[in-house]
């Protein structure tokens, strides 16, 4: 090995090491912070506390505005999942014009600034007559889910050999069995990466919801950095490291369901 | 074989039935996604009387305005070669890695992905306060002399945002690192290439999709965000998605939102067009 090469890979593990402490910095603080006694956010804390959580539950607002994100997440990804699957089937299988111009379409929510698409939205929704806060945050969280089906599914469907089905109708099944047998679990994986992906995506959306929120119906992400403006204590700290602790069991199933490489096939 | 070997013999290739399973996505965002856009854009140009670019001329005649695009551009070419100048390397690591660190990689990437700008935006804010956890670093390694604070200084904000955004620059990378095979440079040493040549003629060129990709994202996501600066720096820096998102929540301007929306807008659609562009000139060229 050269001297250059020596070089390069002390360099490259140098800043490998560095990245792994850079991103889990924010998460290992928030924790810390969270099991701390004092008021004010010092590290390393003086003595160690379970305070903020005790008074997570005596929070209002926090724990319905929750409720309200885990709902508008996980319906808003479900509508995206069978719109999306059945979009990317077509745009896979068909042979039609203008195709990827109509993937790019669906996959464009994800590159433009979601605060335009906001407003935007804002003023569409009050056009059509759509008021209801809750009606609202399901339409528009769909459009924040459906370009992680599409991309992913688009994905995984490229890579399908579709002969297995007419294998499988050969075989004696009939067309939904041959889809629901072959298809199905071959796409298993990537409907698990794109549904947690945009579920978080949608539990994490601040810039669209922010125009949807009423003063009764709150999204986690409106409450939290409300809370974090207006009292700013550990309490805050205690629910994200909540979230945190939601996200490594969520990736713990990932990992045993469809593998940490395949979770990063982006 | 069937019809479909044979493309040409149908009547028009609008006949082909699975067209319509595409049609309810579709249907759906053009109605609540892209004729709202659309209306958007169409108001900003229609004043009292008619079609108008008068706010776009005195939106840019203010030289307030124009601070606001310099900060807007400006911080997210920090962010974005922030995020390069780590990711690159960062990709290659996590490509070559053994098994162990390769999780350990992998999982410092995904679980931040997983978690909130809101909540990785107050971490920050802990970390870049004046006895926060960068100061104590950069003082223990006598980088600097007494303790300062980053919090709501712009090199806070880069920092802070460039936490936020590195998996979205590693991972477009990582996809493509991981497809080289590494006895190419091998090959090219054996053929009497040095190290620097044959990285500049054989990985980077190989390499380029995943940065077009990769910087495309970083960028477009530092221009429009809003949530980092506003934790992180606070209403003294405007960036323009800050300026419309207050001008619409706050100031109830709606004109001068809608003008800076549809910058803003335009930026993005440029980035998006000029990336998938390059990605498509390179992606034919290898």
């Amino acid at each position: 090995m050269t001297a250059t090469e020596r070089l390069t890979r002390t360099f490259v593990w140098f800043i490998a090491a560095f990245t792994v402490v850079f991103l889990m910095t924010p998460l290992i603080v928030t924790i810390a912070v969270s099991f701390g006694s004092s008021t004010v956010f010092t590290l390393p804390p003086p003595d160690w506390s379970l305070r903020w959580y005790q008074r997570l539950a005596n929070t209002r607002g926090l724990l319905p505005a929750l409720m309200v994100s885990v709902q508008v997440a996980a319906i808003s990804t479900a509508i995206a999942m069978v719109l999306g699957t059945l979009c990317a089937i077509a745009l896979v299988r068909g042979r039609f014009p203008g195709r990827e111009a109509i993937a790019t379409f669906l996959i464009s929510p994800l590159m433009l600034p979601g605060l335009v698409i906001g407003i935007a939205m804002l003023q569409g929704f009050k056009a059509l007559g759509l008021r209801d806060v809750y009606a609202s945050l399901f339409v528009a969280h769909v459009v924040i889910t459906l370009p992680y089906v599409v991309r992913t599914v688009v994905g995984a469907l490229s890579l399908f050999d579709f002969s297995l089905i007419d294998a499988a109708r050969t075989l004696g099944c009939n067309y939904p069995m041959a889809l629901m047998r072959v298809l199905v679990p071959a796409l298993a994986p990537a409907f698990l990466t794109s549904g947690m992906f945009a579920f978080l995506a949608s539990m994490d959306n601040y810039p669209i919801s922010i125009f949807f929120t009423d003063a009764w119906t709150k999204t986690l992400p409106i409450q939290m950095l409300q809370y974090v403006e207006e009292t700013p204590d550990p309490t805050i700290a205690a629910i994200s490291a909540g979230l945190v602790l939601l996200a490594i069991l969520v990736l713990i199933i990932g990992d045993r369901l469809v593998g940490l490489r395949k979770l990063a096939d982006f | 074989m069937s019809t479909q070997a044979n493309p040409s013999s149908a009547p028009s290739p609008w006949r082909d039935p699975v067209i319509l399973l595409a049609v309810p996505a579709v249907l759906y965002l053009l109605v609540v996604y892209a004729y709202p856009l659309l209306w958007l854009l169409m108001k900003s140009f229609t004043g009292p009387s008619g079609l108008t670019i008068q706010p776009y001329i005195s939106f840019m005649s203010d030289p307030f305005n124009w601070r606001v695009i310099g900060n807007t551009l400006r911080v997210a070419a920090w962010v974005t070669l922030f995020c390069f100048v780590i990711g690159y390397p960062a990709a290659f690591a996590l490509a070559r890695a053994g098994t162990v660190v390769q999780i350990v990689m992998l999982v410092s990437i995904i679980l931040p992905l997983s978690i909130g700008a809101v909540v990785k935006a107050f971490a920050w804010q802990i970390v870049l306060r004046r006895d926060g956890v960068v100061s104590q670093l950069l003082v223990g390694l006598g980088i600097w002399d007494e303790p300062q604070r980053l919090l709501f200084t712009e090199t806070g904000l880069v920092l802070g945002a460039a936490n936020i955004f590195l998996p979205f620059m590693i991972l477009p990378i990582y996809s493509v690192v991981k497809l080289i095979d590494p006895r190419l440079s091998e090959a090219g040493a054996t053929l009497g290439a040095t190290p620097l040549y044959s990285f500049t003629h054989v990985t980077l060129p190989l390499t380029l999709p995943g940065i077009v990709s990769g910087v495309a994202f970083v960028f477009s996501m530092s221009v429009s965000m809003f949530v980092i600066p506003s934790l992180l720096i606070g209403d003294r820096f405007q960036t323009l998605a800050t300026l419309t998102g207050r001008s619409f929540l706050l100031m109830r301007n709606e004109q001068l939102g809608s003008t800076t929306a549809v910058i803003l807008l335009t930026l993005a659609v440029a980035i998006v067009v000029g990336s998938t562009w390059l990605a498509r000139r390179l992606g034919g060229s290898t």
